[in-house]
């Protein structure tokens, strides 16, 4: 068969396309149960990190069951609402791109070893190449925080990058969230710019101007609409 | 040339980043720390030597005129399968690299040998030429991420390295070293060395 004819040329792509498709969608399969594993015990892990309990390896799923005593979905009332999809399982990415008054917003309630009760609450958002995401945790009270977690996708290694270092997250325990009885989200600053009136504020990260840009807007988006929430734990 | 020498002159002589000047590009993405350029150039090893196996397979019978969509087709086939193993197996390192591994189907050293080498020679020896201009492209990566990560961070594979009284006395980290214009001049100062090691590969 002439092999630079229009037929054979067409038909070899179609066949080659065909092999590798295959190959690719077993690859997808036989492997998804495994990924989807890692990425729930990696969200286990993330939500755990936020209130300073480091897990790893195959001990994450035990010390999520431990620690973290219920799970549930609030909307921006402060409300418990039923939902048919379990907090664990919400996309907070596509809630956080919703309008605040239609979010489903979920909590996670952590018993810590000491009996102290916390309030975990994801968040979404963007950085400076791609998206950043985190867990927030609240004490009892609902008016300071306690810890935080970052995460990127894609920010620059030792610039951006650094927002998921201990020496950021741990500038925000003991931030307060209510000014006054007024709520307003933590502020992320430029370091000796002043912060927003009213609000409690941590420094940014140097060299990592928009990321920490964007996990200051990524708070006052994913944790404004629990402010409701947040009052009536003081109760 | 030998199977020995297909398998080695990549290592120095002919290595794809200092002598060929190819795939620089990820040389600069991936190489602010040692663990992600280590498990990068671990993987481009992976695809390319077996993206040159499949291509020599099928090399007699690729059309001439579509052998470039053909080869792409075959190195993106592999990278989506080493990037799923990846996130299967190794879970952390694949969110440290996350779009790094997708762009190796862009690194210009596996187009280059696909066509100069896997087109034109037999599995076998395709298979050692992959492997042979893998190493040597991981060789320079870790050589670059080294110097970057210790000058930069002080860490190395995430390890302290310079001493925190050092830090005490005064000692910055060099941020500079983060900075992809860094890698370059780190790549340009390998080349140097080199050159000045192998007088042969000067220009006159």
């Amino acid at each position: 068969m002439n092999k630079q004819s229009n037929t054979y040329t067409l038909l070899y792509i179609i066949v080659l396309v065909a092999v590798v498709g295959t190959a690719l969608a077993f690859t997808s399969i036989s492997l998804k149960e495994r990924q989807q594993n890692n990425a729930a015990a990696d969200k286990m892990r993330q939500i755990l990190a936020s209130v300073n309990i480091e897990a790893n390896g195959n001990s994450i799923a035990q010390e999520y069951e431990k620690y973290i005593i219920s799970s549930f979905i609030v909307n921006d009332k402060g409300e418990r609402i039923d939902n048919e999809v379990d907090a664990f399982d919400l996309s907070v990415e596509a809630q956080s791109k919703t309008e605040a008054a239609q979010r489903l917003l979920p909590v996670y309630q952590c018993k810590l070893d000491d009996g102290e009760i916390k309030y975990i609450l994801p968040m979404y958002g963007a950085g400076l190449w791609g998206p950043i995401w985190g867990y927030i945790s609240v004490n009892s009270d609902g008016r300071t925080i306690y810890g935080a977690y970052f995460a990127h996708q894609g920010e620059t290694p030792g610039l951006g990058a650094e927002i998921e270092k201990p020496a950021f997250t741990s500038r925000f325990a003991g931030k307060k969230l209510f000014e006054n009885n007024k709520f307003y989200p933590v502020a992320v600053v430029k370091a000796g710019q002043p912060a927003p009136e009213g609000a409690d504020y941590v420094d940014g990260v140097s060299g990592g101007t928009i990321t920490s840009k964007g996990v200051g807007a990524m708070i006052d988006n994913c944790i404004s609409p629990y402010s409701s929430f947040l009052e009536s734990l003081d109760r | 040339m030998s199977n020995k020498s297909v398998f080695f002159n990549p290592f120095s002589k002919n290595n794809p980043v200092v002598v060929q000047i190819l795939g620089i590009c990820s040389v600069l993405a991936v190489t602010a720390k040692l663990e992600p350029a280590l498990v990068m150039g671990l993987s481009v090893i992976a695809v390319l030597a077996f993206s040159n196996v499949i291509i020599s397979l099928i090399r007699n019978t690729i059309p001439t005129n579509i052998r470039i969509i053909v080869q792409l087709v075959v190195v993106a086939g592999l990278v989506v399968i080493v990037s799923q193993l990846l996130e299967a197996f190794a879970y952390d390192v694949s969110k440290q690299l996350s779009v790094f591994i997708g762009l190796i189907i862009t690194n210009c050293i596996l187009m280059g040998r696909l066509e100069a080498f896997a087109m034109a020679n037999r599995p076998w020896a395709s298979f050692l030429d992959g492997l042979g201009n893998g190493i040597g492209y991981t060789i320079i990566l870790v050589i670059v991420g080294f110097f970057r990560e210790l000058l930069g961070s002080g860490t190395l594979f995430g390890f302290q390295i310079v001493p925190q009284c050092v830090y005490e006395m005064g000692y910055v980290n060099n941020g500079l070293m983060i900075l992809p214009p860094m890698a370059l001049i780190v790549v340009a100062c390998i080349i140097w060395v080199h050159r000045s090691f192998n007088k042969d590969l000067q220009e006159k």
